[in-house]
C-alpha cells in the first residue's frame, strides 16, 4: 500500500478516536473544577488554566442536603436491577432460543419464525408507549418505586436481545452434538444442560454483555417508574441537569457511571478478535 | 429431533413475556378508546374520537413524525457510512489494531442520557469548549437554541453514541467472510476498489441490511437525547414522535389521547419497517 494511502488511513482512525475521547476528556477536566472556574469560561488544563479541587468527587458521597448527590446507593441499585434483569432474561431467553432452534413448532399458522419474530419485535416498541400502562399496572400491584417492579420491566426490555443472539448462536452449533448425547443415553434435558450448554458459553457471554449494556444504559423506565425510594444511577445524574447545574459533580458522576462498561468494551473486542463474536452476531 | 418436552424449553420465557406484556398492550388499546385525562380519570368509552382528532386536528403529531423520519434516516445513514469505513479500516493489518477497535466500541457502552448531559456542557453556548473554539473566529453558534443547529447537535450526539453498534455488527460480519472470493479476485488482478465493489460489498449486503434495520428500530425510539439536550426545543424544532407522546401522556396527562397516538405510531412503524426492509433488499442485492 502506498504511503499516501496509509497516511490517510491513520489520519482517519486518529481523527475518529479523538472525537470518541473528546467528551470524556472534557468531563475529566471539568470534574476537578469549582463554581469559579466553570463560570469563567472554558478552561482545559489544571494548574495552568484553573486551580483543581476535589469538590466534584467529594460530592458523590455527600447527601443531597449537604449539596452532594450520594451516588453510592443509586450505583448499587443499578447494579442489582441490571444483573437481575439480565440474569433472568439470559436464562429464559437461552431456553426459549434453544427450543426455537432445535424443535419445530406448529400452532395453527404460527411457526418457529413467527415466535422468534414475536420475541424480537418487542424491541420496536418505544419505551414511552409501554411506560403509561406499566405505570398503571405496577401501581395496581404495589410495585411502583420498587426494585422488583423495575426488574420485571427490564426482563421485557432484555429478553428479546437474549433470544435474538442465542437463536442465531444455536443455529450454528452443529446438531450432531445433541444427537451424540442422545445416543449416549442422555434424555433431552441432560443433553441440553450437560453437553449443549457448556459448548454455548461464548454465545451466552455475548448475549449477557448486550443485556448488560442495554439494562445499564436504560433511563426512561427508571425515570417514569421510580420516585424516591429507589433511584437508579442515570436518573440520579440527570436530576442534576437543572438550571444551575453543578458541572463538576455531574462530570465526576458521569465518569463513574461509564467506567464499569468500558471493561465490557475490552471483553467484546477480545471475542471479536478471536472470531467468536461473528458466529453470535449475524 | 422432536419430543413432547419442547414446550418446557419455550414456555417459561414466552409466558413470562406474555404475562408482563399482555396487560400493557391490551390496556393501551382500550385506553385509546377512552377520554381518560387528569380531570376525568376513568375508562369511559368514546369510540374512535381520539383517532379522529389525531387524523384531522393534530398537525403537531405529523410534524413530529416527519422530524423523526428525517433525524433517524440521517443518523442511521451517517452511522452506516462511518461505521462501515471504520470497520474496513481496522479489519486488516493496522498498527494498534486492538486499541482502535476498543476505542471505537466504547461510546455504545456508555449511558446515552448521561453522555448527553456531558455533551450539553460541551455545546454550552457561553461556557463550553466548542464555542470557546469558534470564538477564535469571532463566532458564537447557537448549538442548542437555534432551530437548525439544534437538529445538527442531536444528530452529532446520536452518531457519536451509536456508530459503534453499526461498527460492531459490520466488523463481526467482515471477520466472518469467506476467503475464497478474495483469492479469486486477486488472481483476476482486481484492485482494492474493484474488490470492494464486486466482492466485499455484495458479500456484506445481508449483514448490512440487518444492521441498518436494527439501528433504524433503535433510532426511531430516540428520546433520551432529545429530552436532555433540547427538551424538544427550541419551540418544537427537535420534537420527535416519542417525545410528543411523552408530553401528551406524562406531562399533560391526556392518557386516552396519548394511547391513541401510541397505537397509531406503532402501526405506522411496523408498516414502515416492512417497506424499508423490502427497499433495502432490492437496493443492495441487485443483480443476483
Amino acid at each position: 500500500m502506498s504511503l499516501f494511502y496509509s497516511t490517510l488511513k491513520y489520519l482517519a482512525v486518529t481523527l475518529w478516536s479523538m472525537f470518541v475521547i473528546a467528551p470524556f476528556l472534557w468531563a475529566l477536566t471539568t470534574s476537578f473544577k469549582d463554581f469559579q472556574s466553570v463560570t469563567s469560561g472554558a478552561t482545559y488544563i489544571p494548574w495552568v488554566d484553573f486551580e483543581p479541587t476535589l469538590d466534584g468527587w467529594r460530592s458523590l458521597f455527600k447527601s443531597p442536603a449537604q449539596g452532594g448527590i450520594a451516588i453510592v446507593e443509586p450505583f448499587f441499585n443499578s447494579v442489582i436491577v441490571t444483573a437481575a434483569g439480565s440474569g433472568i432474561s439470559i436464562i429464559l431467553g437461552t431456553l426459549a432460543a434453544y427450543s426455537l432452534s432445535r424443535f419445530t413448532f406448529r400452532v395453527g399458522p404460527i411457526r418457529n419464525g413467527d415466535i422468534t419474530f414475536f420475541f424480537i419485535s418487542q424491541r420496536i416498541m418505544p419505551p414511552v408507549v409501554l411506560s403509561i400502562p406499566f405505570f398503571i399496572m405496577l401501581g395496581k400491584l404495589g410495585l411502583l418505586d420498587t426494585l422488583f417492579g423495575l426488574v420485571l420491566v427490564y426482563v421485557v426490555l432484555l429478553m428479546p436481545i437474549a433470544v435474538w443472539i442465542m437463536v442465531d448462536f444455536f443455529n450454528k452449533v452443529p446438531l450432531e452434538i445433541d444427537e451424540t448425547a442422545l445416543i449416549d443415553g442422555c434424555n433431552p434435558y441432560q443433553a441440553f444442560f450437560k453437553v449443549v450448554l457448556p459448548n454455548s458459553v461464548p454465545g451466552i457471554i455475548v448475549a449477557g454483555m448486550f443485556c448488560m449494556i442495554f439494562g445499564w444504559t436504560d433511563f426512561f423506565f427508571a425515570f417514569i417508574l421510580t420516585f424516591t425510594e429507589v433511584q437508579l444511577l442515570p436518573v440520579a445524574i440527570v436530576a442534576l441537569n437543572s438550571s444551575i447545574t453543578p458541572w463538576w459533580s455531574l462530570s465526576a458522576a458521569a465518569l463513574v457511571s461509564v467506567a464499569p462498561l468500558v471493561v465490557v468494551a475490552f471483553v467484546v473486542e477480545r471475542y471479536l478478535s478471536k472470531g467468536n463474536l461473528s458466529g453470535a452476531l449475524k | 429431533m422432536n419430543f413432547k418436552h419442547k414446550y418446557m424449553f419455550l414456555l417459561p420465557g414466552l409466558l413470562v413475556l406474555l404475562a408482563i406484556l399482555i396487560f400493557p398492550i391490551g390496556f393501551t388499546v382500550r385506553l385509546s378508546l377512552s377520554s381518560w385525562d387528569s380531570f376525568y380519570p376513568g375508562l369511559d368509552f368514546i369510540g374512535l374520537e381520539n383517532y379522529v382528532r389525531l387524523f384531522t386536528d393534530d398537525s403537531r403529531f405529523w410534524e413530529a413524525f416527519g422530524r423523526l423520519s428525517l433525524l433517524s434516516l440521517t443518523t442511521v445513514f451517517l452511522q452506516y457510512i462511518i461505521g462501515f469505513s471504520l470497520a474496513l479500516l481496522v479489519w486488516k493489518e493496522i498498527r494498534f489494531q486492538r486499541l482502535f477497535r476498543v476505542l471505537f466500541l466504547i461510546p455504545m457502552m456508555t449511558t446515552p442520557v448521561i453522555m448527553t448531559v456531558v455533551w450539553r456542557t460541551v455545546f454550552h453556548e457561553s461556557l463550553g469548549p466548542v464555542n470557546d473554539f469558534f470564538s477564535l473566529f469571532g463566532m458564537q453558534p447557537l448549538w442548542l437554541s437555534s432551530e437548525i443547529l439544534s437538529k445538527f447537535t442531536v444528530i452529532l450526539v446520536e452518531v457519536w453514541q451509536w456508530t459503534p453498534f453499526m461498527f460492531l455488527l459490520l466488523l463481526a460480519g467482515l471477520l466472518s467472510l469467506p476467503k475464497e472470493p478474495y483469492l479469486a479476485a486477486s488472481i483476476d488482478g482486481a484492485g482494492p476498489i474493484r474488490t470492494f465493489v464486486y466482492v466485499t460489498f455484495p458479500l456484506m449486503a445481508p449483514i448490512s441490511i440487518g444492521a441498518i434495520i436494527i439501528r433504524l428500530i433503535e433510532a426511531s425510539k430516540i428520546m433520551d437525547t432529545v429530552y436532555v439536550l433540547t427538551s424538544g426545543g427550541p419551540g418544537t424544532s427537535t420534537e420527535t414522535s416519542s417525545f410528543y407522546i411523552f408530553i401528551k401522556g406524562l406531562r399533560e396527562f391526556q392518557f386516552g389521547y396519548s394511547a391513541a397516538l401510541s397505537i397509531t405510531y406503532l402501526i405506522i412503524m411496523i408498516i414502515s419497517f416492512t417497506v424499508i426492509a423490502k427497499i433495502l433488499v432490492k437496493l443492495m442485492v441487485r443483480g443476483e
